[in-house]
């Protein structure tokens, strides 16, 4: 490198002093804090070289609130509404794999109708979370449309969950055994005239979003993961989607009634922050049909609950059930000591963190909300 | 696949284990049938440990030989159980050898009754088609009073936050970590670690 | 005489009876407008602690609009805000930067705990890393109950919270 070194021997030769400077003196350390519209309540010790940022650590752990720890203490069925919280936008796809796990632990077989009705619960919920994550990626890029868009179009998904599950955002529908109660009636056709109209809506926000200049110039090239690097980090989700594996866990392993929905596994080959940003919208789309299909499939008539007992319990073992929610996979680890509580519940997500540390030198923000947050 | 649905009576069944059928001596010790008390259900039919999962454990089995214990080989989920020094070894020859990728999380179990504390990696595959619905439990068994296990970073790089974490809430020391620091709990936290059952929830 | 009248000692009472009849005229609406300045500009921090903030966000979509009430999402620094909106569970590790966020407002300042967890702790009450309500670290205006609250709970705290101001008396 010329610069730095001959100009500090020439200078040396004509009697000046210049102070060095070193490479640590360039760097500015910034706290990216939990108070930030950018990060949420997560925390990055960044180092900036003027503009661009070279070493990135994440700080996360401001809202642990100590659920693993809780869960021991409340027996099988009370746990759910404790166990929604950690990913309230999908609290549906949460508690259908504790669900799984306890009723795998306790030998429980959910009848076919509420299978159905999980599975619906679950796919209209993938559809409330990727549309917040939309809104919240859109408000800061700075794109505000994007941000009123889709929140008023979840606000229909979430009348449509009310109406199935009686709350907004906390549902605790899901329970092992089944579902809490049965649709109601002219649920269907409800459902499915939102899915027409969602679906034209989606291409709007293509033509609004994804086919913006700005956007994509900010967007492709950026960040890229290999599919090697994806692989290793073991993330999981859309991420790993758009890094180029075809994984996705209703297709690898179906549980309950995936085997018997037709539906293609979306990913992209670039692993950039668009394809990042791209594949849960791809994933919309295909849920739209996946909806269409359960509601068609559904049989007609049927419990949506097995009986319990009191206090349901199971042998004493461990299981490790694990579902396709809107941040990837989301699965729960339980060991079970044959008492009405759990001994051990943990949920298990694969991380993002490393991921987010890798990726210093690129626009931090963009690139972190399109991982999902 | 029509797996699940045998799950829940392979499960049921399997989780008791039993001496009644001397393992033979070319075959895994298979999960043994619950021995019928007076009384009881009638026995439910003997579970077969899968013969792609029997496969995978056996190849795992040919090249560690006895210090791996097999726990439990249910369909898509196998669970085996190395001693603390020989755990990186193993998770890279699972790795390399046997496809199992990454590493979808890990954590932490604390057994006072038998002080001890049970560190569980669960792997994933991601490349290889036929393990994609797989998930390999590898745990490794400390003792309480002094919880030191080797890091798996330098093989499974996604588990820098779980050992964290595991360090945290259960004290659990991982040898090789860059950095076994606390980071869910408050800074100033002077009590034990939250897992272990000895901490009591206040009230409760 | 004149002397007499324009002498200092009486003039500056002349001067203080003048800003007496002044103060009173115009206490009143001066601080009424004020105040009504205040009420439809409510600037929030940005602080999102937990899971109430879905309802948050869903407050300023479309539907539950909150920006006529004057709240927009202000993205820009903690230095022109003047509310927080403590949504959702506050932990021990979080306590001491709420506090310093609430300490870099410049006043006037209001908080509203939103949400059971920031009241009393709500579902997580007996966590070990919990705060049991944020009463304790930050001095609360308004309550407003829900698990997630309704974004139209979330309205009805911000005009009591709006009603309050108005009664409050400006120096």
């Amino acid at each position: 490198m010329t610069s730095l070194e001959d100009k500090f021997e020439e200078s040396k030769k004509l009697g000046l002093q210049i102070v060095r400077e070193s490479e640590e003196d360039r760097l500015m350390t910034l706290s990216v804090g939990p108070q930030h519209p950018g990060s949420g309540h997560f925390r990055f010790t960044v180092k900036v070289d003027g503009d661009y940022i070279v070493y990135c650590d994440p700080d996360p752990g401001y809202v642990h609130r100590g659920e693993e720890k809780m869960c021991e203490y409340r027996n099988v069925i009370q746990n759910i509404p404790h166990l929604e919280r950690p990913v309230i936008h999908d609290s549906s796809n949460i508690t259908y794999s504790y669900s799984l796990a306890i009723e795998e632990l306790a030998g429980i077989e959910v009848p076919r109708r509420g299978q159905y009705i999980r599975a619906l619960a679950s796919e209209l919920n993938r559809q409330v979370y990727t549309l917040y994550w939309l809104a919240i990626y859109g408000i800061f890029l700075g794109h505000s449309t994007m941000f009123m868009w889709p929140t008023g179009d979840r606000e229909l998904f979430i009348d449509l969950l009310e109406v199935l599950t009686g709350a907004r955002v906390t549902h605790a529908f899901n329970i092992p055994g089944g579902v809490r109660n049965d649709i109601p009636d002219g649920f269907k056709e409800r459902c499915l005239r939102q899915m027409r109209y969602f679906q034209k809506r989606l291409k709007e926000y293509e033509d609004i979003f994804y086919n913006m200049p700005l956007f994509r110039q900010r967007t492709e090239g950026v960040a890229v993961l290999s599919k090697e690097d994806a692989i290793k980090l073991g993330v999981a989700g859309s991420v790993v989607r758009a890094s180029g594996v075809p994984y996705d866990i209703r297709k690898a392993e179906p549980y309950d009634i995936y085997n018997e929905i037709d539906f293609k596994v979306q990913y992209m080959k670039t692993g950039d922050c668009f394809a990042r940003s791209y594949v849960p919208f791809l994933d919309m789309q295909e849920s739209c049909h996946i909806i269409e299909q359960l509601l068609d499939k559904m049989p007609q008539s049927g419990e949506v609950r097995a009986k319990l007992q009191p206090n349901p319990k199971g042998p004493p073992g461990e299981t490790y059930r694990r579902v396709e929610s809107g941040r990837g996979a989301l699965g729960y680890y339980i060991v079970s000591d044959g008492t009405p509580k759990p001994q051990h519940a943990c949920t298990a997500l694969p991380a993002s963190r490393p991921k987010a540390r890798r990726h210093a030198g690129s626009v931090l923000v963009a690139q972190l909300l399109a991982s999902g947050g | 696949m029509s797996a699940n649905n045998d799950e829940p009576k392979k499960m049921a069944a399997s989780s008791q284990k039993s001496t009644e059928n001397p393992p033979t001596p070319d075959k895994l010790p298979v999960p043994a049938a619950p021995k019928p008390a007076a009384g009881a259900p009638p026995p439910k039919k003997e579970p077969e440990a899968p013969p792609f999962e029997k496969g995978l454990v056996e190849e795992i089995k040919k090249k560690f030989g006895e210090s791996i214990k097999v726990i439990f080989v249910k369909p898509l989920r196998i669970k085996i159980q190395v001693e603390p020094r020989d755990i990186v070894e193993v998770a890279t020859f699972l790795r390399d050898s046997m496809g199992f990728d990454h590493a979808e999380s890990a954590g932490g179990t604390d057994y006072p009754k038998e002080n001890q504390i049970e560190v569980i990696y669960h792997l994933g595959s991601y490349t290889r088609e036929d393990l994609g619905a797989h998930i390999l439990s590898l745990t490794a068994r400390t003792s309480r009073d002094d919880a030191r296990l080797p890091t798996l970073i330098n093989v499974y790089k996604s588990v820098e936050y779980h050992e964290r974490e595991t360090f945290e809430m259960l004290g659990v020391y991982f040898e090789g970590h860059p950095r076994n620091e606390r980071f869910l709990l408050p800074e100033d936290w002077a009590d034990i670690p939250p897992l272990r059952k000895d901490f009591r929830i206040k009230g409760r | 005489m004149k002397r007499e009248l324009v002498s200092p000692t009486t003039f500056n009472v002349m001067v203080s009876k003048l800003s007496d009849i002044l103060v009173k005229a115009l206490d009143a609406p001066l601080g009424y407008a004020i105040n009504w300045g205040r009420i439809w500009s409510l600037w929030p921090v940005h602080l999102e602690t937990a899971c109430c903030s879905v309802e948050f966000g869903a407050a300023s979509g479309p539907r539950y609009d909150v920006e006529r009430f004057g709240i927009i999402e202000a993205f820009g620094s903690l230095r022109q805000c003047d509310l927080i909106v403590v949504q959702g569970t506050v932990t021990r590790k979080m306590a001491p930067r709420l506090r310093m966020v609430y300490d870099q407002m410049p006043e006037p300042k209001y908080v509203i705990a939103m949400g059971a967890c920031a009241i009393t702790g709500g579902l997580y009450i007996d966590s070990y890393n919990v705060l049991p309500g944020v009463d304790g670290i930050v001095p609360v205006d308004v309550y407003v109950p829900g698990c997630p609250p309704r974004p139209e709970t979330l309205i009805q705290g911000t005009m009591l919270l709006q009603e309050k101001i108005k009664r409050s008396k400006i120096k």
